[in-house]
């Protein structure tokens, strides 16, 4: 087994590996760097379970090489946060109960994020697809989208003066 | 005095506690989700253990064949590859078959035989999932293909060969059960006295529910223990620990079946499969933890199955439209053994529920399971037992009786449903409904929806050569198995269980004999005990899933979690509540029966200055509790529910076809539920869009297929449809409120209602979209093939 | 689901990757964007002893208008394409289809380039490039050569590609005005592969009759298409609904589809008539917009 020295930037941070060419990027988080919120449902790029950001554009991280990878700036779930304070759309999905086993949430919220920084604006169809490559089975996907319309408008609304979107649902 | 049923069946329309406290009638936020948005989520395949090794599967590429040679020589030179097992390796230790929850019997290997495509032929076990996966590629198996059988009727044939040959001499045939149900000779008479008579042919697909997280396991023997921990995806994991126990000889005590996050269940994560079994086998024999994590194409040809009913039905009514008698003769596709997990009574689960909504007198149900060359069928697809497959027959049914007869289906089914005072309901087929109130729930779908707008305007439409459908399914569920005179599975009862432990300071811990796979049970059930005892939901943790902690329970699945489980908990709270007051009257030095407990404390009666909180109780109970009591403030319930519970509900979906292709789009979808009182509106809610959406996806996308040398035709996500966003119908949803009347808290299942309410709803808007060109029937998935061949044949494409 | 092994370089310039695929000529499969590659790896459908990834290599991803044409490289993405204000402005055919490829994350890295090497025989770009007589150009150590899109798509996931070759760019010829186009997609769902895929150009002459004519038929054959009996009915026809409905009858006529979980092969024919007819409608409409 030959490998193959490799350097990237995992939520802002460097990090390096030894690894096979056909390990892949799905596998280099999860197994290598043990950040197992990206999660694998198909291994055929169907689902989007995998979906994280590369150079800032969602990819599914099942179907690229993690060699393919080098160099490049990787955002996961686990980078979305800041600290104790929940991103926009993780609050989102907490408040529009937009997650129910939570599996799909990671690739979701991130494949959000992409349209989100794409599309600050969008209409509930070109929120349906925008997430038509991630799959969820328990949801619905009604609340999925509500989520993105909250988190859409909290992100649009100038952070210091207004507050919060209040949440639908009793806290 | 108690209080232990007292207010059983009460209706809770609103919230009984302040805000604070987050009892019944709040949607409060869940408190598993910060995880799970954090992707801090723990599932099976995030759990690494030290020293683990993995395990991956070979599998057959033929549907039936004879196995001549396992040649795993060159795997084993792969570096990393540590062992091949073979179903001659696991011969010698007896474990080579292993029973059914059905019981009947089920290959772990084969030892010559291969009996459905992807089965598992060996394991191979490697340092690490890529060489695992090598060695996989490297084993060469010689196969001698067969006959393969993939079509139930032909299965029962005389002529057919034989598929199970191990069932012995007596059982030459691919028979598998009878099953009947109500009175033949009673149904027989009314059938041939009825004025109209409408008969149907109806095929309801195998699906897959291909919860997004696929199943696997870590086993971990630790021989100097003796313990087996077996780390895994399952809903009823006390179950999966008997069955271990029983199978493998294992001292039950010295094994620990541990559930982790789990990525959806909806059935699928019930049954054992063989990589379980395969993986604990390789844990006996290497001594250290072994993963097994199946990929999305082993999940969906190889795990069980849902469905796969044919159904024959016979519906007799008067000309005016009401229905005298139902008759149904239906044959069950069980794949190469009978896996289903339904409760022992019921080979065919509670299919003879199949009379529905409707008040008549005469019914008989009979079932076949057969054996064919496909993978263990029968098993869930978020239904509870069959009950899909019987609602669906019914609903179908009712809707071509109306049309047949010209009269409105909306009207039909009020005309003929159960009236509210009729509860208790017996069916005729022996079930007794708890409670209901049917035109209540339909009406006010026909008034959300507009109906009668909706019938102007598809007249109007179908004047111009527009094809739009309106359909309407008013089913009857029946949910929380079960009462333990009819209910069990290997001989277990289905009770279920909660344990309440509620700590000096005031906070309390519960476990629960049930298991969460994404319907939140962390929430729900601190919610009942909010509501019992007046604790925060902040203040209550909820534990599941660690059988060496958790009561014995049988798991989640047939919507049993609250109807059993919830009911536990409700009474394991009021046990507390029952001591606590023992303890306010030392406290408070009055007497038991002169204290009123309201919003989480005793007082004494008209002098409510005079009161103790739960928290002041808790703390005495460990600090100052009355002397010849037993300090501690705990309680623990086994409940064996009294009747099952019937949530039910009116659906009404519009549609529209494409002439030119035959896509069918819904434009609608109004659903109105009752599950009685409700715990957390918004998680109802998320259930019922969950639930929506898995009985939208049979009906136009999914089907598991197969073709004549039984090759799975949808064996990844390319061709097994899930829908996406996109198609999705925007759900509309309504409630009524009818408790349970013997329920503790008047509560219904509700995970399942609308996987079994939208395929009728559905099926019965295309049809109606159809019925004037003569169309009476078209199965789902309504596939746009399928239709655009209809209209082709009726000579009305675009 | 896991790949087999392989070897994996990244080359810096054009003559290196060339340079690599004669010194591995049968060995080395090109990898851009991997969602066409990927997924046959870890079926083990392919097993290649070495991918070149041709992400590093500069001029691969420029869409311009030049006299030609619009010459897009072979590494734009879908989305690239499908946002491309040239391509906004003057050509709905490759936005209609860019849009309809996939999903949003395969739009993000599948490439142009990639899709026609791979050859799968329902994916939109070979329709889109056939209607349009689009070239493709080819470069290898001995120099660049330009195949017809007409002649390029051989069989099911073979092209005209030799092994020591790498697909550099595709160029679309402007259409002379007035003219109009567009792509007619079935899918199952969303993100499907097609059932059918029609992509449909029409130049309209002074008379307003139909003077020159491409339809590219994707997943009814065992490569992609030019429909050219169907596009030999309409010239000098009016644009009209008689027209487009002989031409989707010559096309379904034309169309070889097989039989599978998309429909039976009878369903699909009846479909390409239907689709033609619709592209027709569209891309008509699209030219009388320029009159």
């Amino acid at each position: 087994m030959t490998t193959q020295h490799i350097e990237l930037t995992v939520n802002g941070q460097v990090r390096e590996a030894d690894v096979e060419p056909r390990l892949l990027l799905v596998h280099l988080l999860r197994d290598v760097f043990e950040m197992t919120g990206t999660h694998i449902g198909c291994d055929t790029s169907n689902c989007g379970a995998c979906t994280v950001l590369v150079d800032g554009e969602s990819a599914k991280s099942c179907t690229m090489l993690a060699v393919s990878a080098e160099g490049r700036s990787i955002k996961t779930i686990e980078g979305m946060a800041d600290g104790a304070t929940l991103h926009a759309l993780q609050q989102a999905f907490w408040d529009q109960h937009g997650l129910q086993c939570g599996f799909c949430t990671p690739g979701m919220i991130m494949q959000a994020s992409w349209l989100l920084a794409r599309n600050p604006d969008p209409t509930d169809m070109e929120i349906r697809e925008g997430i038509a490559g991630n799959l969820c089975r328990c949801t619905g996907y009604v609340n999925i989208v509500k989520a993105i319309e909250q988190a859409a408008t909290e992100l649009r609304a100038p952070a210091s003066t207004d507050a919060p979107a209040e949440p639908a649902a009793a806290s | 005095m108690t209080d232990m049923m007292s207010e059983t069946g009460l209706l809770k329309e609103t919230p009984q506690t302040t805000e604070a406290v987050g009892g019944m009638g709040y949607s409060v936020k869940r408190k598993e989700d910060p995880r799970f948005i954090r992707g801090q989520g723990e599932y099976i395949d995030d759990l690494v253990l030290p020293g683990m090794l993995w395990l991956d599967i070979v599998r057959s590429p033929y549907a039936h064949a004879t196995i001549k040679g396992i040649d795993a020589s060159e795997a084993l030179k792969i570096p990393g590859v540590l062992a091949v097992i073979t179903g001659a390796d696991l011969e010698k230790a007896g474990l080579h078959w292993m029973p059914t929850l059905a019981g009947d019997k089920q290959m772990v290997l084969p030892t010559d035989t291969v009996m459905y495509q992807a089965q598992e032929v060996a394991a191979v076990v490697a340092t690490s999932r890529y060489i695992a996966a090598d060695g996989v590629a490297a084993v060469l198996v010689d196969y001698e293909p067969l006959p393969v059988i993939v079509d139930p009727f032909k299965s029962l044939e005389p002529d057919a060969f034989v598929l199970r040959p191990d069932r012995g001499p007596d059982k030459a045939n691919n028979h598998i059960w009878h099953w009947e149900s109500g009175d033949r000779a009673g149904t027989d008479t009314a059938m041939e006295a009825a004025e109209v008579r409408v008969s149907e042919d109806i095929y309801i697909p195998r699906i897959h529910v291909a919860s997004i997280e696929t199943c696997g396991c870590i086993a971990d023997w630790n021989a100097t223990r003796g313990q087996m921990t077996l780390h895994m995806t399952s809903q009823a994991p006390h179950a999966i620990r008997t069955v271990l126990a029983l199978v493998s000889g294992l001292p039950e005590q010295n094994i620990r079946v541990k559930t982790h996050d789990i990525g959806g269940g909806f059935g699928g994560k019930v049954p054992v499969y063989p990589g379980y079994v395969l993986a604990v086998v390789a844990s006996l024999t290497v001594g250290k933890p072994v993963k097994w994590i199946e990929d999305r194409s082993e999940n969906l040809q190889a795990d069980s199955f849902a469905r796969d009913y044919h159904i024959h039905a016979e519906l007799g009514a008067t000309k005016a439209g009401k229905i005298t008698a139902l008759k149904v003769k239906t044959v069950a596709d069980h794949g190469y053994t009978d896996a289903a997990a339904d409760p022992s009574k019921f080979p065919a689960g509670l299919f003879n529920v199949i009379t529905g909504s409707y008040d008549f007198d005469n019914a008989f149900v009979e079932v076949d399971g057969v054996y064919t060359n496909k993978p263990p069928g029968g098993v869930a697809y978020r239904c509870s037992f069959r009950v899909t497959e019987a609602v669906h027959a019914i609903e179908r049914m009712v809707d071509i009786l109306a049309h047949d007869i010209g009269k409105d289906p909306a009207r039909l089914r009020m005309e003929n449903f159960i009236q509210p005072d009729q509860f208790p309901y017996k069916t005729p087929t022996g079930w007794s409904y708890d409670s209901g109130d049917y035109p209540r729930a339909l009406q006010k779908a026909l008034d959300m929806i507009g109906y009668d707008d909706l019938r102007k305007e598809q007249l109007e439409k179908r004047a111009k050569g527009e094809l739009m459908g309106i359909g309407i399914s008013s089913f009857t569920e029946i949910v929380g198995a079960g009462p333990s005179h009819d209910f069990d599975i290997l001989g277990i009862k289905m009770f279920d269980s909660c344990e309440i432990r509620v700590h000096p300071t005031g906070k309390v811990l519960a476990r629960i004999g049930v298991q969460t796979q994404g319907q939140g049970h962390e929430t729900t059930f601190a919610q009942i005990i909010a509501e019992e005892l007046g604790f925060p939901v902040a203040d209550i943790k909820i534990e599941y899933g660690d059988t060496d902690t958790a009561p014995y329970g049988l798991g989640t699945y047939a919507s049993r979690s609250t109807p059993v489980a919830g009911a536990a908990t409700a009474i394991a709270a009021r046990k507390i509540r029952d001591k606590s007051r023992k303890i306010a009257a030392h406290l408070l030095e009055a007497s038991e029966d002169d204290l009123e407990w309201t919003n989480g404390k005793f007082s004494v009666k008209g002098s409510p200055d005079k009161s103790k909180t739960i928290q002041e109780i808790a703390f005495a109970a460990y600090t100052n509790h009355p002397a010849g009591m037993e300090a501690g403030l705990e309680a623990v319930d086994y409940y064996d529910p009294p009747n099952l519970t019937c949530p039910f509900g009116s659906y009404i979906c519009v549609v529209d076809i494409d002439r030119g292709t035959g896509q069918v789009t819904v434009r609608r979808f109004v659903a109105v539920d009752d599950c009685g009182n409700i715990i957390n509106p918004m998680i109802v809610d998320g259930q019922i869009h969950g639930g929506l959406t898995m009985g939208f996806a049979p009906s136009l996308y999914e089907e598991i297929s197969y073709d004549e040398l039984g090759n799975n035709l949808a064996g990844t996500f390319m061709d097994y449809l899930l829908p996406t966003a996109v198609e999705t119908p925007a759900w509309e949803t309504g409630k009524t409120v009818t408790p349970s009347p013997h329920h503790p808290i008047g509560a219904k299942g509700v995970g399942e209602s609308a996987t079994v309410g939208a395929p009728p709803a559905i099926n019965n808007a295309v049809v109606d979209a159809l019925w004037h060109l003569g169309v009476r029937n078209i199965d789902i998935p309504l596939t746009p093939q399928k239709i655009w061949a209809i209209l082709n044949e009726k000579g009305v494409t675009a | 689901m896991i790949p087999a092994q392989f070897d994996y370089v990244r080359p810096a310039a054009m003559h290196e990757a060339l340079q690599i695929l004669v010194d591995r000529e049968g060995d080395a499969k090109i990898l851009a964007g991997g969602y066409s590659l990927l997924p046959l790896l870890k079926l083990r459908l392919a097993s290649p002893a070495l991918l070149v990834d041709i992400r590093d290599i500069d001029g691969l991803d420029e869409i311009v208008e030049t006299t030609d044409g619009l010459r897009i490289g072979s590494r734009s993405t879908h989305r690239s394409i499908l946002e491309n204000p040239v391509v906004v402005a003057g050509y709905p055919l490759l936005s209609d289809a860019a849009g309809g490829i996939g999903d949003p994350q395969v739009r993000n890295w599948g490439t142009i380039g990639g899709s026609c090497a791979h050859a799968d025989p329902s994916s939109d770009w070979p329709a889109v490039l056939i209607a349009t007589s689009a070239s493709i150009v080819l470069r290898s150590t001995a120099g660049e050569r330009t195949v017809p899109a007409r002649s390029f798509f051989l069989d099911t996931f073979q092209t005209a590609i030799e092994p020591t070759e790498l697909l550099t760019e595709v160029i679309i010829p402007r259409a002379p005005r007035p003219s109009g186009a567009a792509y007619a997609k079935l899918e199952r769902r969303a993100g499907d592969f097609s059932t059918v895929g029609v992509a449909a150009q029409l130049s309209l002459g002074a008379d307003g009759r139909i003077a020159a004519a491409g339809i590219g038929l994707t997943a009814v054959a065992e490569a992609p298409f030019a429909a050219t009996a169907a596009e030999a009915s309409l010239i000098g026809s009016e644009p009209n609904e008689a027209a487009f409905q002989a031409a989707g009858i010559a096309a379904a006529a034309e169309s070889r589809p097989g039989s599978d979980s998309h429909g039976p092969a009878e369903y699909k024919r009846a479909m390409v008539k239907e689709m033609v007819v619709r592209a027709l409608r569209s891309a008509a409409g699209r030219a009388q917009a320029q009159r």
